[in-house]
């Protein structure tokens, strides 16, 4: 008996060692998940920085694109995504918290709820690219718009509808029931309720949603490719039936030349792009912070 | 009886309230069904556009020839060279994010401190708000000549590996984040007793939360690779537009996606065969992908164990 | 007490329908989902008078009360059947807009839940929501009426713009009567008001009721015995079966509840033994 004791005490100690270093090794290795993720984003950054960095001048920002890369500058990039993005906000923006509140608050049938819910996802999940695809085939050709910023605005503004909507959504539900509750049995409607105690609390949270949405959609090129095609702009919109070009477009455009001068140039501009998408991430948060602030009162 | 029992001005307030609210509800069930309605014109555009394409090209070439050629004089329409394309980088992308997913969501659910974990955690959703095109400069300018030729001193300029990795990168957090929930909603009770029968934290983690949360981590896999397959601009730029049929990571290949962008930076006007044939492509690609996700939908509901 | 020494020796019979009972449910069931949460509950309320409606936890009470003001059509799986007669007429009928009844029929909710705004727009917006232009002083005068009904107005008089929120709990339960008794309803329901207060607010808001009481219908549910047996005119005892389905066991006057009561199970709750 103390033998088989000793025996099976002996074949537990020596699995237990391997299990033992196994543990203590495990958080190191899992960190290495981690880390792949976060080199990546910081050797990207460097790069770009100091590939582009010395590229970055105020004519960068104001010269049209040009063969001469040294010419060369993002002015109509820039006014083509203000156009473009600017119009997708002002329809998606209204449209998804409308969606939001009928899925939250108004809708009173389960099963079209449910319905709509499933939908929101599948649109979620649709490639980008095909966006474009159906943005070119209805809305340039069919309705005849054109390769024009309206097409590529109501293309974009369909894309990002799913992410403002859960965004509007969630920001809907962290308003506690007994709230709204008080304000139905004072015989208040839907309506009410929802202007006088829904949106004034949720609001600034929608906001925080509809503004990452809307950085999302900054960054988008393959639709507008679909859409625009490649082209030199060099002239300011006027109407939003011009043609038109995004940031994330020309640094396609110049990425693709072999250059290194157009190489550098793509750097600088994804720069620029960066730091335009870093402001209103972090507006977005600022915002967060302060709405999260005034939620302890 | 109702005016007997309710005063006339109090009938005739509620009344007008009752307007507006039944105005703003039509309103707001509109808006919401703008996503229903898209849906269906999605179905319908890519449809409608491939009919023309496939009156002259038969289903039996597109799915089965071996060679794509709609650019050039003499045109062969075999998709399975972009398909193959699509599911080489996408299956490459799933290698690097499944694990540094997967990594990330256990080492910032069981293992970080928490304090850690905010910050952690917004990096990696750093990753998905990268721009695409972005990530496909830093595969072609830095990943390929600084990375790659070092160790596969053979690889072309433009390559499969590059666009994969790249994709991997970006969908990390689809990975992470998903799974994360997933491996949150794990009860406490399954690892108490797992601890108090004498496991070691290594084996709870991998005995017991990663099986029990085992459908929403596969679900997130699922998504995270459907959103591979439809990554466009990083396979454009890094991957080249060469059509090949092959299966070697290290070759330029085209794949559906960057198909599309290739004969969208061209001009080819409407009505065109070549102009079909991105319709044609896409709907393949959107059949695919919605195929995928409602398949994702189905395993969290079948496999989810029920708490 | 004076109300109590009118009623003894009344008989629920003896209350005569269509002068002095303002509302009444006839077999009035709750069905959430496939499960009913109470049944067949038919009992008169009268007016002018605080009837209690008690019972263990889970039985249904807070169900019951919500169906007096439609309150349960906010919840999407409640199915809702039988009848509930405010003055003779049914408020589930299909032409009946919900909002009319809650602005004869108020509610306050168990734990206070004033609106983030001040004392006063707390108090102002069931008027301002309810479509009638008043005048500034007009509202001023009415909120004031509303406040000093509550037993708030000397406590918060100076202060009428401070956020509702830098009341303590009791103040801002009696914000929440305030702001209901504002509207002027006929029947006020009161769903557990003084569960997550302590006992003096308690005690202050029992005394407003009894105060208001004769020119308010007042319907209270309350799970604790001794509040009941101080405030209410009229109990009911509502208890739930062997389905777990919330049932009226008694109903009366209840100073007869509370000394003679009919059925064992309200003899065994009441004493203690039971729930």
């Amino acid at each position: 008996m103390a033998d088989t004791l000793l025996e099976s005490s002996q074949r537990f100690t020596r699995r237990d060692r391997l299990k033992e270093t196994l543990d203590t090794l495990a958080p190191v290795f899992l960190s290495i998940g981690v880390f792949i993720g976060v080199a990546t984003v910081a050797s990207l950054l460097l790069t770009v920085v100091t590939s582009g960095a010395h590229r970055l001048t105020p004519t960068l920002l104001t010269d049209y694109p040009h063969p001469n890369p040294v010419q060369a500058g993002m002015r109509s990039a820039i006014l083509g995504t203000i156009w473009t993005v600017g119009l997708s906000a002002l329809i998606c923006i209204p449209l998804g918290i409308a969606s939001a509140l009928y899925l939250t608050e108004w809708s009173e049938n389960r099963f079209v709820k449910r319905f709509l819910e499933v939908n929101i996802a599948n649109l979620a999940g649709v490639p980008s690219i095909v966006f474009g695809l159906v943005g070119l085939s209805l809305l340039t050709y069919g309705l005849g718009w054109g390769r024009s910023i309206i097409a590529g605005a109501f293309t974009l503004a369909v894309m990002t509808l799913p992410l403002v909507t859960v965004a509007a959504a969630e920001a809907v539900k962290t308003i506690p029931e007994a709230l709204k509750h008080g304000a139905y049995a004072l015989g208040a409607t839907k309506l009410q309720v929802t202007r006088y105690i829904i949106l004034p609390k949720a609001l600034p949270m929608m906001m925080t949603g509809a503004i990452l949405a809307v950085s999302r959609a900054i960054g988008e090129a393959a639709p507008i490719l679909v859409i625009s095609g490649l082209l030199f702009i060099r002239q300011d919109p006027t109407s939003i039936f011009d043609r038109f070009t995004v940031m994330p477009l020309q640094i396609y455009n110049w990425v693709s030349r072999p250059q290194v001068a157009f190489q550098e140039l793509s750097s600088a501009a994804i720069l620029v792009l960066l730091l335009i998408l870093l402001t209103m991430n972090a507006a977005a948060i600022a915002l967060r912070y302060r709405y999260q602030r005034r939620l302890v009162l | 009886m109702q005016q007997t029992v309710f005063s006339p001005q109090l009938l005739e307030n509620v009344r007008k309230k009752r307007v507006s609210n039944t105005l703003f509800n039509l309103l707001f069930l509109g808006a919401s069904s703008i996503s229903f309605i898209t849906i269906m014109v999605i179905v319908g555009s890519l449809i409608y556009e491939s009919t023309f394409f496939f009156s002259h090209v038969s289903l039996v070439e597109f799915f089965t020839g071996t060679e794509w050629t709609v650019l050039f004089v003499e045109k062969k329409f075999g998709v399975l060279p972009l398909l193959t394309a699509t599911a080489l980088t996408s299956a490459i992308a799933l290698l690097v994010a499944v694990p540094a997913g997967l990594a990330t969501a256990i080492y910032l659910s069981e293992y970080a401190r928490p304090s850690l974990r905010r910050p952690v955690k917004s990096i990696i959703e750093l990753l998905a708000g990268i721009p695409t095109v972005v990530y496909g400069y830093f595969a072609l300018y830095f990943i390929t000549p600084n990375l790659l030729k070092q160790l596969i001193p053979g690889i072309s300029i433009h390559n499969a590996l590059a666009v994969g990795l790249m994709i991997g990168v970006l969908i990390i957090p689809i990975v992470a984040s998903l799974s994360e929930d997933a491996i949150y909603a794990v009860p406490e009770d399954f690892k108490q007793a797992a601890y108090a029968l004498g496991a070691r934290k290594i084996d709870v983690v991998f005995r017991v939360i990663v099986p029990a949360a085992l459908s929403g981590i596969l679900a997130s896999i699922i998504l995270a690779f459907t959103r591979a397959m439809g990554e466009t601009m990083i396979a454009a730029i890094a991957g080249g537009f060469r059509v090949i049929f092959s299966t070697d990571p290290r070759e330029a290949m085209q794949t559906m996606t960057s198909f599309i962008a290739q004969v969208a930076t061209g001009d080819a006007p409407h009505g065109t065969v070549e102009y079909q044939s991105i319709f044609a492509v896409g709907l393949l690609l959107f059949i695919i992908t919605l195929a995928f996700n409602l398949v994702a939908i189905q395993v969290v509901k079948r496999w989810q164990i029920r708490y | 007490m004076t109300m109590l020494k009118e009623l003894v020796g009344r008989n629920m019979e003896e209350i005569a329908y269509g002068g002095k009972v303002v509302v009444e449910t006839i077999n009035l069931s709750v069905i959430y989902g496939k499960r009913y949460a109470i049944r067949d509950i038919s009992l008169k309320v009268e007016k002018n008078r605080i009837t209690a409606i008690i019972g263990p936890s889970g039985c249904g009470k807070s169900t019951f009360l919500r169906c007096l003001n439609r309150m349960n059509d906010l919840i999407l799986d409640a199915r809702v059947e039988g009848k509930v007669l405010y003055r003779g007429l049914d408020i589930y009928n299909r032409e009946v807009d919900p909002v009319a009844v809650r602005t004869v029929i108020g509610m306050v909710f168990q734990r206070p839940n004033p609106f983030p705004m001040s004392i006063f727009d707390n108090v102002a917006f069931g008027l301002r929501v309810n479509g009638v232009k008043f005048s500034k002083t007009e509202l001023a005068a009415k909120v004031r009426d509303a406040l000093e009904k509550a037993a708030l107005w000397d406590e918060v008089k100076d202060r009428l713009d401070a956020p509702a929120y830098s009341l303590s709990g009791g103040q801002q339960q009696r914000l929440c009567i305030a702001r209901t008794l504002a509207v002027d309803p006929e029947v006020i329901l009161l769903d557990e008001p003084t569960v997550s207060l302590d006992p003096i607010s308690t005690a202050k808001i029992e005394q407003l009721l009894r105060n208001i009481s004769s020119n308010y219908t007042i319907v209270i549910v309350t799970h604790n015995m001794q509040q009941a047996a101080r405030v209410s005119d009229y109990t009911a005892v509502l208890m739930p079966d062997e389905e777990m389905v919330g049932r009226l066991i008694e109903f009366g006057p209840t100073r007869d509840i509370f000394t003679q009561p009919r059925d064992k199970r309200t003899e065994d709750y009441i004493s203690g033994r039971v729930g």
